[in-house]
């Protein structure tokens, strides 16, 4: 029988949007192979880690420690000892930056195959069958492992965590015992109350028909009225408009928000690339024939400093 | 086991006291390089379903590990030292070993294999080389832009047993000690360790030198050596590559502000996302 276990991960005790994710996809993919599933997560104080049972998760091991609050070295070694000891064949991961750093340690410590930045998993002949994007989205390609075990990390905001039912998750408290990390994080800095591109549900990206970095003000401001994330082209990072975080495409971040708007932007096969997969895509541009216009849901062939202005008002009326 | 150093009031592991035997006292600095297609480069797929087809496709040193070979080389000026770059593949990475060494890197390994390699086999025969090359610090690029793990450098680090700190964007090394900055989601982690330890660069560590014409020369004279990569089995099975979801052409909804309206009518009742 297939023992599939979720890593639930938690940043200050904050379990991870992305997370819930991973134990909705566990759940099912249980279900599907006949297996049974299981969490695990690691921290210190975790806020209502039972809520976890509402996405298909009875039980939650937890590994809490004052000491693993903050994300460190050896996370790898209580993750791998947990999953030799209680014989787990299938893990899974979010992709985030916590998770594309821990996943491949566990992967290299195991001795097994890992399918990362997943964006589907298929059964086929009892086979997990993976699918996930290369070459920034340009092509997919479907992949199965043939270790026996086998490691997958979910691209966020991909899977769907689905409504979450009444269910509580029993708690497992473990009291795991570790060594001092040889690698740890001794502090965090915040982007002061900014949301990140790579966990956005909407994202408004300025490109280099803003014109300059006074302009993407009216970015900020729409972008702060729809709850969502600045971003930017790599033609305006590269000028040192905006920091490389917000930076959507190939050598920046690949995203997938339910809403993006590209204003100002062409879009360049490296800016395509990273957003594509989109739900919606809206388009502001005043040559009509940007590439972005082939990407676009919807689109407005204007000027960006008319058209950006009078969104904002509009979107305002609806919101009041 | 760890000894004590008394005059640096540090624990220095037996490990780096191997190395530097093995290396003879001067830090040995590695950096892992993959050639990759251009990132402006249409991809197809050709008529097998398991490779991209060649036509048209310009290959490039993969662009984080430009900012890798700078960190190597940076360190290098700094603490002295002696680099060398690492790629496996087919005869083509030698290009991309070229220019490594035309930015300034000493030496240049080639590890052969024309076949298809999952990353952690890819992760197996780097960490032998790096073992046999001796060395105590270790850049990789965060990621190859093909095939987009971003796993390598992680995995080769725990075959190795040596530290890892992934997709940093500020890197120090003092003594025995590294601290660096990592990209996390909305800010960045301040994260402690020590050599041995692996790095994997992301955008924004630093500004990559150009070539010099004086280096493009010297690289030019400049022996790679090559050697049969490691063999080692896949764990992961390539099926298929496909094409994305073509995606139906868009509704211009309008040529001047006048459209709005009908936009954000769109957005809000037809798409229901705002």
């Amino acid at each position: 029988m297939t023992k599939i276990l979720a890593f639930i991960e938690q940043r200050s005790g904050q379990i991870k949007k992305s997370s819930l994710e991973v134990a909705k996809t566990a759940a099912d993919l249980s279900q599907k192979l006949n297996g049974s599933v299981e969490a695990l997560c690691i921290g210190n104080d975790v806020n209502s880690l039972d809520s976890i049972g509402g996405y298909g998760i009875s039980k939650v091991n937890f590994i809490k420690n004052s000491n693993l609050e903050n994300y460190s070295s050896a996370y790898t070694d209580l993750v791998v000892n947990f999953i030799n000891q209680n014989n787990f064949d299938v893990i899974i991961f979010s992709a985030t930056s916590l998770g594309r750093d821990l996943a491949p340690k566990v992967s290299a410590k195991l001795d097994c195959g890992i399918a990362v930045d997943c964006v589907e998993l298929n059964i086929s002949d009892n086979k997990i069958i993976a699918t996930r994007p290369i070459y920034a989205g340009k092509a997919l390609m479907d992949v199965t492992i043939n270790s026996d075990k086998k490691i997958f990390t979910l691209r966020p905001n991909v899977f769907s965590a689905g409504v979450p039912t009444e269910n509580k998750a029993e708690i497992n408290f473990i009291n795991a015992e570790f060594q001092e990390p040889k690698v740890k994080v001794v502090e965090i800095k915040k982007s002061e109350g900014k949301l990140d591109v790579a966990e956005a549900d909407i994202i408004v990206s300025g490109g280099r028909g803003m014109k300059g970095p006074e302009h993407f003000k009216m970015i900020e401001e729409l972008a702060d009225l729809l709850g969502g994330a600045v971003g930017a082209s790599r033609a305006v990072v590269d000028a040192g408009w905006r920091p490389h975080s917000e930076q959507v495409g190939q050598t920046g971040k690949t995203v997938s928000p339910t809403l993006y708007f590209a204003l100002g932007i062409s879009g360049a096969i490296q800016h395509l690339a990273g957003m594509r997969s989109s739900k919606y895509i809206v388009a502001v541009n005043k040559d009509k024939d940007a590439p972005i216009f082939q990407a676009a849901d919807y689109g407005i062939v204007g000027d960006v400093f008319e058209i950006v202005p009078a969104l904002i008002e509009e979107i305002k009326k609806i919101k009041s | 086991m760890k000894l004590y150093n008394k005059n640096k009031f540090d624990y220095i592991s037996f490990e780096i006291i191997n190395l530097l035997i093995v290396t003879g006292g001067i830090m040995k600095i590695a950096v892992c390089v993959n050639h990759v297609p251009d990132t402006a480069t249409k991809i197809n797929i050709s008529s097998d379903g398991k490779s991209i087809d060649q036509a048209g496709v310009t290959y490039v040193v993969n662009p984080y590990d430009e900012f890798a070979i700078e960190e190597a080389l940076k360190t290098k000026e700094k603490f002295g030292g002696e680099t060398v770059a690492i790629s496996l593949g087919g005869d083509a990475n030698k290009e991309t070993l070229r220019k490594a060494l035309a930015m300034g890197i000493d030496n240049a390994v080639l590890l052969k294999d024309d076949n298809y390699r999952d990353s952690i086999a890819v992760a197996k025969a780097l960490a032998e080389e790096i073992k046999a090359q001796g060395a105590e610090l270790v850049f990789f690029g965060k990621q190859s832009v093909d095939y987009d793990n971003s796993v390598v450098g992680q995995m080769t680090a725990e075959f190795l047993q040596y530290n890892c700190v992934s997709v940093v964007v500020s890197f120090t090394l003092d003594g025995n000690k590294i601290i660096c900055e990592r990209e996390i989601e909305g800010g960045k982690e301040i994260i402690e360790t020590t050599l041995p330890a692996v790095i994997t660069a992301q955008k924004g560590l630093n500004e990559p030198r150009y070539a010099s014409l004086k280096g493009i020369m010297a690289a030019k004279k400049k022996v790679i050596e090559e050697k049969p990569a490691l063999a080692v089995n896949n764990h992961v099975e390539l099926l298929t590559l496909k094409r994305p979801p073509t995606k139906q052409a868009g509704k211009i909804v309008g040529t001047d502000v006048t459209a709005v309206p009908e936009l954000v009518r769109l957005l809000h009742e037809e798409a229901k996302v705002i």
